[in-house]
């Protein structure tokens, strides 16, 4: 009977969390933090890092207290914590996998990309340590994340999440921006790098 | 000890966000071609719930642990910079299929490599404060 329990709770956790628990949990977050005198926002840490790293002798916008900041950079080492316990032991016996529509596989094939519905991995095999487009991507597509985060004043967690439910119109443009940005990349620039 | 909590936040966003899947490239993918609602989901449910919750806040105002008023500031209002920001932002959350917070998470889920694109997100980040007086805000 436990033992059976056991079991249940062993493959909820290791299924594919559904929208209905991610999302809520995402709110309960942003909650916390704000009960703990906090704001929501991943990419300052960002800037964070740059302050510890000196940047404010080069510019005045990295001329912050971060150690006001090291609670946020706390979050974020949590957040590497969670994605270490998830992978490792929060799995199916099928491994971490993606379980994304069958349009998605279609078009992603049809871009000519090796992949089969049922064996998505969490991370596309083109992103690794080890080739040079795979640095050449990671690097330009942090840089734009990072750049982007900064010039529109956060990224999802700040305007998407915070920003939308504290009903901001500036978080929604750049929100609007995201998707800009987002099906660009997908619809005209995608084509002509895979 | 004050950073305990923070970190156990922490590990519970992480954990969540690698089990829903939001980490996935193949994830992020799916959500700009429109071709499952699962991404929707989340940030729609996040966010009406998140906005309840900041009602609530308001109407009882609630204080925080250290009974200061929980407070809102508005965003500065201005279009180019968010409309601008917000582009190149997306452009490379689809690129590398993560915006920040997955970016750590999958440091710690068995992609170590994401660190290349946290670098480039600090390189960003740092190039836009030294342009910053530069760009139209």
């Amino acid at each position: 009977m436990t033992l059976a329990f056991a079991t249940q709770v062993q493959e909820f956790v290791s299924q594919t969390w559904p929208w209905y628990v991610a999302g809520p949990i995402i709110a309960l977050t942003m909650f916390l933090l704000l009960y703990f005198g906090k704001e929501f926002g991943v990419s300052s840490n960002l800037r964070t890092m740059c302050s510890i790293g000196g940047a404010g002798k080069v510019s005045d916008f990295f001329k912050i207290d971060w150690k006001n900041q090291l609670w946020n950079m706390t979050f974020v080492v949590g957040g590497l914590i969670g994605g270490y316990i998830a992978a490792n032991f929060m799995s199916g016996s099928e491994g971490n996998l993606a379980h994304i529509s069958d349009a998605t596989v279609a078009d992603l094939q049809a871009l000519g990309m090796d992949v089969k519905q049922g064996a998505i991995p969490m991370v596309p095999e083109f992103l690794n340590w080890n080739t040079a487009s795979s640095w050449a991507i990671l690097l330009s597509g942090g840089f734009l994340v990072g750049f982007g985060a900064r010039y529109g004043g956060g990224c999802t967690s700040g305007h998407a999440i915070s920003g939308l439910s504290n009903l901001q119109l500036p978080s929604l443009i750049a929100v609007i921006g995201f998707f800009i940005g987002g099906l660009a990349m997908t619809f005209l620039i995608f084509p002509l790098i895979f | 000890m004050r950073y305990l909590k923070f970190l156990l936040i922490g590990i519970l966003f992480g954990i969540t966000l690698y089990k829903a899947e939001v980490v996935s490239w193949f994830r992020i993918q799916e959500m700009f071609r429109f071709q499952s609602f699962h991404m929707y989901g989340i940030i729609g449910s996040a966010v009406v719930i998140g906005a309840a919750l900041i009602q609530l806040i308001r109407r009882t105002s609630l204080k925080d642990m250290y009974g200061h008023l929980i407070s809102f500031s508005d965003k500065d209002m201005s279009f180019p910079r968010y409309i601008l920001g917000g582009t190149i932002f997306g452009l490379g959350w689809a690129l590398i299929g993560a915006c920040p917070g997955p970016m750590f998470i999958l440091v710690g889920g068995n992609a170590s490599y994401f660190l290349i694109a946290i670098a480039g997100a600090v390189l960003g980040t740092f190039v836009y404060g030294v342009l910053r007086p530069k760009l139209p805000h």
